[in-house]
């Protein structure tokens, strides 16, 4: 991700509220579904089952506290980043999610007050810690992100970045 | 300055002489632990492109999420990850029906020393604090970086102390505790955070017992968890950023029980009225050991199981089965008209041997109750003690174990 990639600018497609759970976001009868790719088509399937349909490449998903808190499943940060959106803001996230999301290159925006509805317009500035809804004209705070998060997000992902670091060193 | 646990094991594993709170360091790994995910985990770490990985003697490998395969998918999963372990060398790795859940064998085969850090791919790591380890869960790419290179950053994680006094009323234990506690602080109450438990009724809990502590720990966002043992102590003076004092005699004074769907919904057992329930769950790393066999076999011994319900029993590993079965448990549970399942997680993540319906309801010794975890949508999951559980197989709702002995 170049600079300016790590502006982003999406339509919100969904605000959920507290306590997003990770068996909310990918059922566990899932978890023997390893290709990345693949994971996408059960996102939400049990308990928002129509968010799936609705999603559009970059949407941006408004989340509260504690966003994707319980297992470690990979595949539910896989599942959001693979159905397209391009980041989630949340007031707080469980820490796991938070780590899988950077390690797959999903952007994660800690953000206390955003106000903003389903359709919504929001343009995010990952460095600086900032999202403007473009849709009513309100700006508001976010979390800047580590410098790891940033490195790791440019790079795509702990894979690239691991993959890239390794060929260098010849290992 | 004085160090919390979390900060001296940090300090030490990142090589410095102290570490403070939000430090980012880089640590690194004594133990990195995986059970099915180990095959996303290969995935991943074939991408990265390294030929082997960095010690193969640090990594464990446990098959427990679905053993035996239930299905073709995952018997070509388990068998990918048996040749990638004889590829790499990897000696500690625990195929069906020579280990259990991951958890209880990581503990019961002496892997976790205390001042270790300890990375799994299985939220539930944090159980290992019980044994005085930085246990914390990670995702299966980062586990990935951590075959690759044997260390991973860390944010240091600010401490939250928890003190318990008093004492536990009959029928009353450590799971009623933590249910209590996560109740109070909410499901977001520990985030990022490290705790300690202490206390005098902390420190008269059986090893077991702490284990439950630990492990439910992750379930108010805990990084990582600890319990007290010898080898190890947090200094004097050490920064805690909150201490919170429980009194088990008053505040825990009967069972709790965590409503759907969340691990946060806790009542005590008396505001929860009639629930009848079509299932009753004793197992999982949380709470399917010996000291929960035992007491839910004194609960049904000469009963049977009420006839609305199905009680499935699951013996956290093959030891706690045999044990288990020299002591009478198993005995005692079957003639009352439990099930036995094999050793490993169960219907507690939805995708192995006793799914519910929708419109049932499933009183559980395990450690999550979100919308669908062990089924239907449809359905809802009751966390409760091994006591409880027992009891409420008997009455077919759920029940106070007094009602059923008395």
């Amino acid at each position: 991700m170049s600079e300016q990639a790590m502006k982003l600018r999406g339509r919100v497609v969904v605000v959920l509220p507290d306590n997003v759970d990770t068996d909310v976001i990918y059922p566990g009868r899932y978890l023997n579904i390893t290709d990345r790719e693949k994971t996408a088509e059960h996102l939400f399937e049990l308990a928002y089952p129509d968010l799936r349909a609705a999603l559009q490449p970059g949407d941006i998903i408004l989340g509260g506290k504690n966003f994707g808190c319980g297992s470690s499943r990979e595949q539910a940060t896989a599942a959001v980043k693979f159905s397209g959106v391009g980041a989630v803001v949340a007031k707080s996230f469980a820490r796991i999610f938070y780590r899988n999301s950077i390690n797959l290159g999903l952007p994660v925006v800690t953000a206390q007050a955003v106000e903003a509805r389903a359709g919504d317009e929001l343009e995010i500035d990952l460095l600086a810690g900032r999202i403007a809804n473009l849709t009513t004209g309100a700006v508001f705070d976010a979390a800047p992100l580590d410098p790891r998060a940033v490195e790791l997000l440019e790079a795509g992902g702990l894979i690239p970045y691991l993959k890239r670091k390794h060929s260098y060193s010849g290992s | 300055m004085g160090m919390t646990l979390a900060e001296k094991i940090l300090a030490r594993a990142s090589g410095r002489a102290t570490v403070t709170p939000d430090q980012v360091v880089v640590a690194r790994v004594d133990l990195a632990l995986s059970h099915e995910n180990a095959d996303l985990v290969r995935k991943s770490f074939k991408e990265i492109g390294v030929a082997r990985v960095w010690d193969p003697d640090k990594i464990v490998i446990i098959l427990d999420h679905r053993v035996p395969a239930e299905s073709e998918k995952t018997a070509t999963t388990h068998k990918a990850i048996r040749e990638f372990v004889r590829e790499q060398g990897i000696r500690n790795f625990y195929d069906v029906g020579r280990g259990g859940i991951c958890h209880q064998v990581l503990a019961e085969n002496g892997h976790v020393q205390p001042g270790m850090v300890v990375v799994g791919t299985d939220s539930h790591t944090t159980t290992h604090g019980a044994f005085g380890a930085f246990a914390a869960g990670i995702g299966a790419t980062e586990m990935a970086g951590v075959w690759t290179e044997g260390e991973l950053w860390f944010k240091t994680p600010a401490t939250m102390r928890i003190e318990v006094d008093g004492e536990f009323a009959e029928w009353v234990s450590a799971k009623d505790l933590i249910l209590y506690i996560i109740g109070q602080l909410g499901a977001d109450g520990a985030d990022y955070r490290a705790v300690e438990f202490d206390g005098p009724a902390i420190r008269r809990l059986s090893v077991a017992s702490r284990m439950v502590l630990a492990n439910l720990s992750m379930e108010m966002g805990a990084k990582v968890a600890f319990t007290p043992v010898e080898e190890i102590a947090p200094d004097p003076g050490a920064h805690y950023e909150r201490v919170i004092r429980i009194d088990a005699t008053r505040e825990v004074a009967e069972p709790q029980i965590a409503c759907p769907h969340a691990v946060d919904n806790v009542k005590p057992l008396s505001a929860l009225g009639n629930v009848p329930v079509e299932q009753a769950v004793l197992g999982s790393c949380t709470n399917g050991r010996l000291e929960d066999f035992e007491i839910a076999a004194r609960i049904l011994a000469g009963c049977r199981v009420h006839q609305r319900t199905r009680l499935i029993v699951i013996p956290a590993s093959q030891r706690i089965y045999l044990e288990a079965m020299r002591l009478g448990y198993i005995q005692t549970m079957v003639e009352a008209g439990a099930m036995v399942n094999p050793p490993g997680c169960g219907p507690c993540v939805g995708v192995h041997q006793g799914i519910l319906a929708a419109g049932e309801a499933c009183v559980s010794s395990t450690n999550r109750n979100f919308l669908g975890r062990m089924g239907s949508k449809d359905s809802r999951v009751y966390l409760a003690s091994p006591a409880v559980v027992a009891a409420s197989a008997v009455a077919g709702r759920i029940a106070h174990p007094a009602e059923v002995t008395a």
